[in-house]
């Protein structure tokens, strides 16, 4: 029973430490251009199928091809914020948002187009061996998952808090114009938001295709939108926030999988944000905004 | 005033009974192949759909992309209808059909009620998410219930609305619109277009925000329910997967590409968007494509200085005006 229940819980923190990942993309972004990104749940596809292209189709080293994903991700990142958000900065969110919507379906249509809706099956690329703590069996991908994770979360962390670009990066999140005003240069600053974040994303769409091993255009989209669930349980727009958000939702998920539904767990998740923006709608760690008449 | 609307009138009259005119011969004169006798249903069933969500996302002002959950609602519960009452003879058929409609509609609005009376409280993206959440979960509901059948989903059932009922579905559809019309031209419907242009404003001079939020919501959902009963009784069967967020996508584009805020936009939209990709057969995945690509630029269009110039221009203002 115990051991069951831990092997639970590290499933939970390995699933929910992919959620962090992308729930960092999609505070990060939110904090900066106020918009959310639906099209970061396909970064996380694009992610997984510059991968297989990379390593079963140009036969590159592992290290490059992720190298390789992850510069693809940027760029992609990049692009879409040029041409779809930008030129709707002063539009009202509805149509940012509607546009958003479309950029997701755009990329998940183009990869349906090029791969076909046919899974293809790809092995995993990161081959470690199991390790036995106990009675608890912990697989390699779950290692390699988690100290990723605490790696990239804390160099995030150090990049916004102690460097020059990490504080204009919060500077245009707390007022873009003032930030203006002294002198930053906002279109760098959101270029490179959402560069980061696409990056997170190529990293956990790297992850995510190793543990689930087989590629579908569709394969973004849960993920994405479970990332979103988390980013708002942390409180969108914190980091810290998304961190937390990520791994509690993993949880949730994996202990409802295993003990009550594995068909009602999806349910289980969207019905935690409900109640989440019911009782408590800036978030666990997030702060609370009043509006002024 | 008076003479204008009286005018529009005869105007949209005119147009439905000469549609109607249209389908009969087509129908009649057997001008139609198959292929395209399979649409009628679907247009009608579309236009619905796309009607009702244009009442919150471009009336109301909020998106929701949960919609294809309240058409479910409907379907599932339409069918349960017909499937015990209407095929075991405890109802005549056209009584089963009606009795359908009415709680297929009445139960997608409670839902719509159950579900908006918390959630419009939140706001634009976060609106949109949990509509989205609350569609994922309706679907992953229906998808584990007995009563539904789970992921086998509804067969057999009653094919009441299928073309050769197609007056039936074409009263419906009819006064669908000019329900919603009418809710839109009435007091109620001027206070839901106050809070799309500026909710505090509306506010503070007396209007309930969250009371015309709520009644927007739920219209759209019980329309969005009828409509999925015609659904149901046109294609016989009912998968949960058949209302997921690309159907809920699917008739966003059709609001988007007709114009936020405009029924006939709609109805064109829906007509032309059930029709192309049947023309285009063969071409499903590139049918996705179209549709991403014109919700992007739309918006794009509808937010940059082209089109800003092009209200400028003085011919195409007058234009506007003509249509307006």
């Amino acid at each position: 029973m115990l051991t069951s229940i831990m092997e639970q819980l590290i499933n939970g923190l390995r699933t929910g430490s992919i959620y962090a990942l992308i729930a960092l993309g999609y505070t990060m972004v939110y904090g900066i251009a106020k918009m959310i990104n639906f099209a970061h749940g396909d970064i996380i596809m694009v992610g997984a199928y510059t991968l297989y292209i990379g390593i079963a189709l140009l036969h590159l080293p592992v290290i490059p091809a992720m190298v390789l994903t992850a510069a693809v991700c940027s760029v992609l990142g990049m692009l879409i914020e040029k041409i779809a958000y930008k030129p709707l900065r002063k539009a009202p969110p509805l149509a940012v948002l509607i546009t958003a919507i479309g950029m997701s379906y755009f990329l998940q249509s183009v990869a349906l187009l090029i791969f076909s809706s046919t899974p293809i099956p790809f092995k995993s690329v990161i081959n470690l061996n199991a390790v036995q703590i106990g009675t608890v069996n912990i697989s390699g991908i779950t290692i390699v998952t988690l100290a990723v994770t605490t790696v990239i979360m804390i160099c995030l962390t150090l990049f916004i808090n102690k460097t020059k670009a990490g504080s204009a990066m919060r500077a245009v999140s707390e007022d873009r114009g003032a930030a203006e005003l002294m002198g930053i240069n906002v279109n760098r600053t959101i270029s490179m938001t959402f560069a980061i974040g696409s990056a997170l994303a190529a990293v956990a769409g790297i992850l995510y295709i190793c543990q689930y091993q087989s590629l579908r255009p569709t394969l973004g989209a849960l993920p994405g939108i479970k990332a979103f669930v988390a980013a708002v349980l942390g409180g969108i727009g914190s980091v810290p926030g998304a961190m937390l958000g990520g791994i509690v939702l993993g949880l949730i998920e994996s202990l409802s999988k295993a003990y009550i539904s594995t068909e009602l767990a999806d349910a289980i998740v969207f019905g935690v944000l409900v109640i989440v923006l019911l009782v408590r709608p800036s978030g666990l760690l997030g702060k609370k905004k009043l509006v002024k008449v | 005033m008076k003479k204008t609307s009286n005018r529009q009138t005869w105007y949209y009259a005119a147009v439905i009974v000469i549609s109607y005119a249209v389908v009969t011969i087509l129908l009649k004169g057997n001008l139609l192949n198959r292929q395209y006798t399979s649409l009628l249903v679907p247009i009608a069933v579309n236009i619905m759909l796309a009607v009702s969500l244009n009442l919150v996302t471009g009336f109301l002002g909020e998106l929701t992309l949960g919609h294809a959950g309240f058409m479910s609602i409907g379907a599932y519960t339409g069918a349960l209808i017909s499937l015990n009452l209407g095929k075991t003879e405890v109802l005549p058929a056209p009584a089963a059909f009606a009795l359908a409609l009415l709680c297929g509609g009445l139960m997608a609005a409670l839902f719509g009620f159950l579900i908006g009376v918390p959630v419009l409280r939140l706001r634009g993206d976060y609106l949109a998410i949990v509509t989205l959440a609350f569609g994922e979960i309706i679907k992953s509901v229906i998808n584990s219930m007995e009563i539904t059948n789970g992921a086998r989903g509804l067969s057999k059932i009653p094919l009441y609305s299928n073309y050769t009922n197609y007056t039936v579905v074409f009263i419906i559809m009819v006064l669908t619109v000019l329900a919603i019309t009418n809710l839109m031209n009435s007091r109620d419907g001027r206070a839901i277009m106050s809070i799309r242009d500026n909710d505090i404003a509306a506010e503070s001079i007396g209007i309930k925000i969250s009371h015309f939020k709520v009644k927007a919501f739920v219209f759209s959902a019980f329309f969005a329910g009828v409509a999925g009963v015609l659904y149901a009784h046109n294609v016989g069967l009912l998968k949960p997967g058949t209302f997921d967020y690309n159907k809920s996508i699917e008739i966003l584009v059709i609001v988007v590409l007709g114009g936020m805020g405009s029924i006939r936009g709609s109805v064109i939209a829906a007509v032309i968007l059930t029709v192309l990709p049947e023309l285009l057969r063969g071409t499903d995945n590139l049918r996705m494509l179209l549709y991403a690509i014109v919700l992007i630029a739309m918006m794009i269009f509808n937010n940059s200085k082209i089109k800003e110039g092009l209200m400028m221009n003085r011919t195409f203002r007058k234009l506007g005006k003509k249509e307006a």
